[in-house]
Order: structure tokens, then C-alpha cells, then sequence
């Protein structure tokens, strides 16, 4: 094989395994542990909209 | 169409995106995850620096990133790469076919600099051009461009090294499987 012709094999390689390595993550089930968190900022926020904060990292 | 709709209300949306690209920065499942986390939580604190009708993920990115630069790349050092092993261990023997081992890919791609594999991962995997990734990194389109294309040249480089030991290793076992036939015969 010609190192041109390996090369482009192994670019292609490359790309792909890259969308699988995001992929692989993405198309996971996301953990109920951030839904759930996403609830809680919501409901304590409601809780607290008296008195506002003022965050900014 | 609601109106005065609350942008956190997709935040939801991008909650498994988030995830994939924590896990590409840190390589770590339990680390990515706390990091999401965190993000989160400053996310929802400063969404008003959130201007509706814009990317949304770019800006949950740059959060997520943020929060990676100034918190978790160094507990990444301190962590050992249990995922990398666990992986190394569940890994098949090499194809003959030449096909690159996601092994392989995952150690080349760990030794890329932070910067360079969250560009790559950005452009190449997560559907970002370059301005929105650029724009995420806070950084100019050339400079992300530049990272990319030395980020694939680096990962063409390392794997070369890796692809000729696999070859030379599947010479052996051929060679070996062979010369058994013979001694059959």
C-alpha cells in the first residue's frame, strides 16, 4: 500500500472515530442525576424569588 | 409559539451533548459528569448573559469549558485513567483488515493538548464550524482552524506509529499461523 493511499485510510479512521467518541456519549441515556438537578435549581428558585442573587461567577 | 418563554427550558435539550463533549475533554466518565454538573449550575445562575435566539449549546459549551480550565484539568491529572483501562481491557485483538483500533484512536487522542482535542472534537465530531467553535473558545477562526489541522496531523502521526506496530504484529501471528499449518502438514 502506498503511503498516500495508508494515509487517507487513516484520515478517514480518523474522523470517524472521532464521531464515535462523541457519539458514543451522546447517544447515551442521559442520567436521571441532571434532570433532577434541573429540577431543583427550578424549584429553588421559586422558592427564593423574594430575594434575587446576583452570581456572576 | 409560547411567548416569554424561558431559555432554561432547553437547556434539557443539550443535556446529552454536554455530556459527550465533557467526556472528550476529560476522558473520564465520573469526572465529565461532575463537570457537567457544575456547569449546570452556573448555567442557570447566569443565563442572562444567555441571549435568547443565539447558539444556545456554544454557550453551554463555553461554560462547560470554563468550568474544565479553571476546575477540573488538574483533578484529570490526578485521576487514573480507569476508563482508558477498562477500555484497553474489553478491546478486541487487532483486525487483519488494517482497520484502526479505537483503542489506539483513544490513546493518540488523550495525548493531543486540551486545546487542540476540544477544537478537533468541536469541528470534527460535535457539527460546530469554525466560527461557532472559535467563538466557544474564545478565541479567533484561524486560531481554531490552525488547532485542527495540527490537532488531525498530530493524531496521523501518532497513529502511524501505532499502525506499524499492529502490522508488525499481525505479520507475526501470520507468520506463526503459517509455519503451525505446515508442522499439521
Amino acid at each position: 500500500m502506498t503511503q498516500d493511499r495508508r494515509n487517507s485510510n487513516l484520515e478517514e479512521a480518523i474522523e470517524a472515530n472521532l464521531k464515535r467518541v462523541y457519539e458514543d456519549v451522546a447517544n447515551q441515556d442521559v442520567p436521571d442525576r441532571f434532570k433532577d438537578l434541573l429540577n431543583k435549581l427550578r424549584e429553588s428558585e421559586q422558592t427564593e424569588k423574594t430575594e434575587p442573587e446576583n452570581n456572576d461567577g | 409559539m409560547a411567548e416569554h418563554s424561558d431559555p432554561r427550558d432547553e437547556v434539557v435539550e443539550h443535556l446529552s451533548a454536554m455530556r459527550a463533549f465533557a467526556m472528550s475533554l476529560t476522558r473520564n466518565s465520573a469526572l465529565a459528569d461532575d463537570m457537567v454538573q457544575d456547569a449546570l449550575v452556573k448555567a442557570w445562575s447566569k443565563i442572562d448573559s444567555y441571549q435568547p435566539g443565539t447558539n444556545m449549546r456554544a454557550w453551554l459549551f463555553t461554560i462547560l469549558r470554563n468550568t474544565y480550565y479553571s476546575h477540573h484539568r488538574k483533578a484529570r491529572r490526578e485521576v487514573a485513567d480507569v476508563d482508558g483501562e477498562m477500555a484497553a481491557a474489553l478491546s478486541q485483538k487487532p483486525d487483519h483488515d488494517g482497520r484502526l483500533q479505537m483503542r489506539d484512536f483513544n490513546h493518540a487522542f488523550e495525548q493531543l493538548k486540551d486545546e487542540q482535542r476540544e477544537a478537533l472534537i468541536l469541528v470534527g465530531a460535535g457539527g460546530f464550524s469554525y466560527e461557532e467553535a472559535a467563538q466557544t473558545c474564545g478565541v479567533a477562526i484561524g486560531t481554531i482552524k490552525s488547532r485542527v489541522n495540527r490537532a488531525r496531523k498530530q493524531l496521523v502521526e501518532l497513529l502511524q506509529m501505532s499502525d506499524d506496530e499492529v502490522l508488525e504484529a499481525t505479520d507475526v501471528v501470520t507468520t506463526t499461523i503459517v509455519s503451525d499449518n505446515k508442522n499439521v502438514a
